[in-house]
């Protein structure tokens, strides 16, 4: 029987000869993911099973959300992620100092391979289906139960074709591709299914593009996002995992609940208005929006190409005096090159700051919560009401390099404006 | 018929916004000690003392993608703990949904947009997916898997794992 790409890694997972979409199964897990504020919980759950890890070796443990601990409470959660890693002896915890933004984190490492099932309790798991892999969100207690089983439950998703051709204008990044089909599909558009992309345009996508879309996947409902296994991929492992993977491609005659064609060509920087973000508008037919704070980082774009976008157009320049500006790198090897590299000096000279990695104020947690009736650009991935602080703020989600061009401006604004 | 599957209770009617992660529990509150979710609950939300002014057993009604967003459990902690009985919704989003039902939350997809208002009784069984308005008409909702009545049964996730280890004649405690 044909099966999409989703269908066969959760099949071989399942030790079924072939799924179909909407069966229940039981799959082993190769990687069980939990963060500071996930952990603590899940952590409670496992213990009241009573059981070891099923694999020290499989279960990745990163404090990235509070941390460094932003105040005694994250300090305490910390504390039990620390605690129970060293109890259970697992190889791949992250203390501060060698973490960073969990997405950005385990693909760097090599973590996450192709035709893997990955678990974590963290809505934007499903960042490593950039990479061939079935990765999705779970709750505390579904990551504790795997900590003790190394299986969990799913239904098999329908999925829906994202066929992508052409190649993208300039200015144009992963962001936009992801934002513009949430745009077309809405914020639950793809609620329950796997989002499967295809298409010759795919080769044209950096991995850092690929990671940035499928990060956002969650934000239309899918389950999962994936991408096909190409050169690209391979390029970007070599050198970077010592695991063993397998390619897996989906069959020709998969069968899809839907098609979406997105030609690369067409799109042009966009931005999420609050408060959904399905709410995208081209960057240029917005009218002036002031603003106060920008952020450039995240598990959506806290990557060294994203940083690279940012320092390119802030370059020589300066933030508007009334804006805010944070940078955060999303791991320590993003942060040292960024500074071999001068985006650092950069972004000092151009009078923004720069953070340790961690996902703070994306969630609303710290470094650079919002006052009532302040706006932000950020880079992040939510713009829900009271996302990044006080009910009554804004968050205006875009791509980096219309970010800094906002920073720059003191208003939302595409980065030709600042290359005229 | 599960009797510990039928609910009755007092409505907060959120009409069709989409209700997410945020709202349920915001970002801040995200610190909190299990007990002290409660607290928090739907304080982002356009009825922020919710938690002071919800009675046990009060169930909510609400839209499209209700609990969009972040995978946080504590969400669905923070609802349950401070009293909510049960969640009917258009629809939910698929991680909110999953981790309800992983700690004993009943959740229902049903569309009573319009059919009630907030301070209505209705009732909700889990065993059909069958809700009884307050004028005594019936909506059907969708009657929930067995796997799903199942985990509710058992009390929720963790409790059903440790019934399949112990009939694996493993060593759970």
């Amino acid at each position: 029987m044909a099966m999409t790409m989703t269908e066969k890694i959760l099949a071989s997972h399942a030790g079924l000869e072939s799924v179909q979409a909407g069966q229940l199964i039981k799959a082993k897990v190769d990687v069980v993911l939990g963060n500071d504020i996930t952990s603590p919980p899940a952590i409670a759950e496992f213990n009241k099973i009573g059981r070891p890890v099923f694999d020290k070796d499989k279960i990745v443990l990163v404090p990235d959300h509070f941390i460094p601990n932003k105040d005694i409470k994250s300090a305490q959660m910390a504390k039990t992620l620390r605690e129970f890693a060293h109890e259970h002896d697992i190889t791949n915890y992250f203390e501060v100092g060698r973490m960073g933004i969990e997405h950005v984190l385990l693909p760097e490492e090599g973590l996450v391979v192709p035709g893997e099932v990955i678990i974590g309790a963290d809505s934007h798991t499903c960042t490593y289906g950039a990479v061939g892999a079935f990765a999705t969100g779970v709750g505390s207690t579904d990551m504790g139960a795997a900590m003790a089983t190394g299986d969990t439950w799913f239904k098999v998703p329908s999925a829906i074709q994202v066929n992508i051709t052409g190649s993208m204008p300039k200015y144009v990044c992963g962001k936009d591709v992801i934002l513009t089909l949430i745009g077309m599909i809405g914020v639950d558009g793809a609620r329950y299914q796997s989002l499967e992309f295809t298409g010759p345009g795919i080769a044209n996508l950096s991995m850092t593009d690929r990671l940035t879309i499928a990060n956002m996947a969650i934000e239309c409902g899918a389950k999962n996002g994936i991408f096909p296994i190409d050169g690209v991929t391979i390029a970007y492992l070599n050198g970077r995992t010592k695991k063993t993977y397998q390619a897996v491609s989906a069959d020709s005659d998969a069968i899809y609940t839907r098609k979406i064609d997105i030609d690369l060509s067409d799109l042009t920087p966009v931005v999420a208005l609050p408060h959904l973000p399905e709410n995208v508008k081209a960057v240029r037919e917005l009218p002036e929006i002031s603003i106060d704070q920008v952020v450039i980082g995240s598990c959506t774009n806290g990557r060294i190409e994203d940083l690279k976008q940012a320092a390119v157009i802030m370059s020589g320049k300066s933030v508007h005096p009334k804006v805010r500006t944070i940078i955060i790198p999303g791991s320590q090897a993003v942060y040292l090159e960024a500074l071999e590299k001068g985006y650092i000096s950069t972004f000092i000279k151009a009078g923004a700051v720069v953070s340790t990695p961690t996902c703070g104020p994306c969630l609303g947690g710290y470094m650079g919560i919002l006052a009532a009736g302040e706006k932000a650009v950020t880079t992040t991935n939510r713009n829900f009401k009271g996302r990044m602080g006080h009910v009554d703020s804004e968050v205006y989600l875009t791509g980096p390099a219309v970010a800094a061009a906002s920073a720059i401006t003191g208003r939302i604004c595409g980065p030709e404006e600042m290359v005229k | 018929m599960d009797k510990k599957l039928i609910f009755h209770g007092r409505v907060w009617y959120f009409g069709e916004d989409v209700i997410d992660t945020d709202q349920i529990l915001p970002g801040y509150a995200m610190t909190c000690e299990r007990e002290q979710l409660k607290d928090y609950a739907l304080a982002g939300s356009k009825i922020p003392d919710f938690a002071k002014k919800v009675q046990p057993g009060d169930i909510i009604v609400a839209g499209k993608n209700f609990g969009a967003g972040s995978s946080r459990e504590q969400a669905p902690v923070a609802l349950q703990s401070s009293g909510v009985g049960a969640v009917v919704a258009v629809s939910f989003a698929r991680i909110f949904r999953r981790n309800a039902i992983n700690i004993g939350l009943p959740v229902l997809y049903a569309d009573l947009i319009g059919l009630v208002k907030s301070g209505d009784e209705i009732t909700v069984d889990f065993n059909t997916g069958e809700i009884t308005l307050p004028d005594g008409r019936t909506v059907a909702g969708q009657q929930p898997g067995e796997s799903v009545r199942s985990i509710l049964a058992a009390g929720g996730l963790i409790p059903k794992v440790r019934q399949q280890l112990q009939r694996k004649g493993g060593e759970a405690k």
